[in-house]
């Protein structure tokens, strides 16, 4: 197909914005997540948003959002303030209430077919692999994407410092006067707007990609914090916009076109920073 | 009024106590160090002091306060130095951006950092001798490198109080040597108040002017008197050293 054509049609410009700022997203939390050791909460995140998608579909709710956005904030929420506490440590409870909310979701998607549906496994393998969800975003699904994720930039920008001085040292900035509990409360929230963002445009199975890959490439070569923060940035968006046309150019499932670029770009930069670093 | 003042502190966890009728006080200027046995507690009381925990019981009055303003110094007296974590040895951060992040705690809901701020974080590089460093990634430096860039970061937090965790652990004797001077060196030279958690009793009994000994009995007093102490002596031998 004539990629010119293909960008003039209203789906695919839909597409291309809310990848752009979805991926823009995922890649700034991507560091901070990746730096704290928390790499696989996204990962635990999405088979939550997952489960808390097919109870929506049961239950026959048109705007899923309703329910998912707030079910997966507060796991994320238990997952990232509580848990640190807990007597199930990080990991296994990650671990836990992801598998968890998978198996629940596919036996609720069984039990009770919503109605009108009767590819119960393509629905289900559009959910976990995104298929071809984002190019198939209702108007309102757009708007809604587009200000959530101009409000985790935003939120980004405005508390980069103290994201950084916690991310680095949190017993540190909790000494000297930061409010590490409330910030990292903010950023659970964000952290489950962004996952369940995320789930049209990969699925919930490959969301981990989005977040680990931009901002470990960006490790391997740059050596500041803003400038591996820019670059995963940068990384993330152009892998998006490349995954998204070369998917409609050679018809494969835009998710995993996205992740096969994340995943290029970081065998490149690797190999980078291995030469530069002799 | 002391500086800080410690009055019968209990520590613990789940209401358990490690740690009970620790009292002690500081004054602007004093050198102080925490000894004792591995589990005996220091750490934690480093952290309580901090107001990262909660005491079980007891109080902490800072100056200018009769109460305990919620069990802790401000926040802004505060400067520390804590042990090195595990994120902390591969993350990508300049030595800018951490000398900077000292200033975090006076920012409030600024987004961004002033100009006395970022002076102030320029200051401090210069005075660890990090000058030709600024740009340098924090995983590249050496081990006493990265603890001048914590050094520096805590001065940016305060210059009246630091609180050092086991400032030389890892150091080679070398630059042990030069990182105690360095301390030495802003609490005679700046009047910066120190206290430090330490296994090493004989740098200890080198700097310090007082020394609180935690462990089944707490002990607290100046080095002079330690020295003549029962617990001292006794302690000083295991360690196998000579006063």
């Amino acid at each position: 197909m004539n990629l010119l054509i293909y960008l003039q049609r209203p789906f695919v410009q839909n597409a291309l914005i809310v990848g752009v700022l979805i991926s823009l997203c995922t890649a700034l939390l991507g560091v901070t997540l990746v730096l704290r050791r928390f790499s696989f909460i996204g990962d635990g995140l999405s088979h939550v948003a997952f489960g808390a998608m097919t109870v929506a579909a049961v239950v026959g709710l048109t705007n899923d959002m309703v329910l998912v956005l707030p079910v997966t904030i507060v796991c994320a929420v238990l997952l990232l303030s509580v848990g640190q506490n807990a007597k199930v440590k990080g990991d296994a409870s990650v671990a836990m209430i992801s598998v968890g909310a998978l198996a629940i979701g596919y036996l609720l998607m069984n039990l009770f077919p919503p109605s009108g549906r009767s590819n119960i496994s393509g629905d289900v393998c559009t959910t976990l692999f995104g298929g071809t969800s984002i190019l198939t975003l209702r108007s309102d699904e757009v708007t809604l994407s587009i200000i959530l994720s101009v409000i985790v930039v935003l939120f980004f920008i405005f508390f980069y410092h103290k994201i950084f001085a916690i991310t680095f040292d949190e017993s540190f900035a909790g000494a000297t006067g930061a409010r590490t509990k409330l910030y990292n409360l903010f950023l659970a929230v964000v952290i489950a707007v962004v996952v369940v963002l995320a789930m049209n445009l990969v699925g919930s199975l490959l969301i981990s990609a989005l977040v680990v890959f931009p901002a470990l490439s960006a490790m391997r070569i740059f050596k500041s914090f803003r400038s591996v923060t820019i670059c995963a940035a940068v990384i993330s968006v152009t892998c998006t916009v490349a995954g998204i046309l070369s998917a409609a150019q050679f018809n494969t499932p835009v998710g995993s076109t996205i992740v096969v670029a994340d995943i290029v770009v970081f065998a490149v930069f690797s190999l980078i920073g291995w030469i530069t670093e002799k | 009024m002391a500086l800080l003042t410690c009055e019968d502190l209990s520590l613990g966890y789940e209401g358990k106590p490690i740690l009970e009728h620790v009292s002690f006080r500081v004054e602007a200027g004093d050198y102080l160090c925490i000894v004792g046995e591995n589990g005996s507690g220091k750490s934690t009381l480093m952290k309580t002091i901090l107001g990262l925990r909660r005491p079980l019981h007891g109080k902490i009055y800072s100056e200018n306060r009769t109460e305990a303003a919620g069990d802790r110094l401000k926040r802004s007296e505060i400067g520390y130095l804590p042990q090195q974590t595990l994120v902390q040895r591969d993350f990508p951060a300049s030595v800018l951006e951490i000398v900077r992040s000292g200033c975090q705690g006076r920012q409030g809901l600024r987004p961004f950092y002033s100009k006395a701020d970022k002076q102030l974080a320029m200051d401090n590089i210069h005075r660890m001798g990090l000058d030709d460093l600024t740009r340098r990634c924090y995983r590249d430096l050496s081990g006493g490198q990265q603890q001048r860039v914590l050094l520096a970061r805590a001065l940016c937090a305060t210059r009246r109080l630091l609180l050092l965790d086991e400032p030389v652990s890892g150091l080679d004797p070398r630059v042990t040597a030069e990182m105690y001077q360095l301390i030495a060196d802003l609490n005679r030279k700046e009047g910066v108040t120190i206290i430090m958690v330490s296994h090493d009793l004989g740098a200890a009994l080198q700097y310090a002017t007082h020394i609180l000994h935690v462990g089944a009995h707490v002990w607290f007093g100046t080095r002079e008197d330690y020295l003549k102490s029962r617990i001292g002596s006794s302690f000083l031998k295991q360690g196998g050293m000579q006063a």
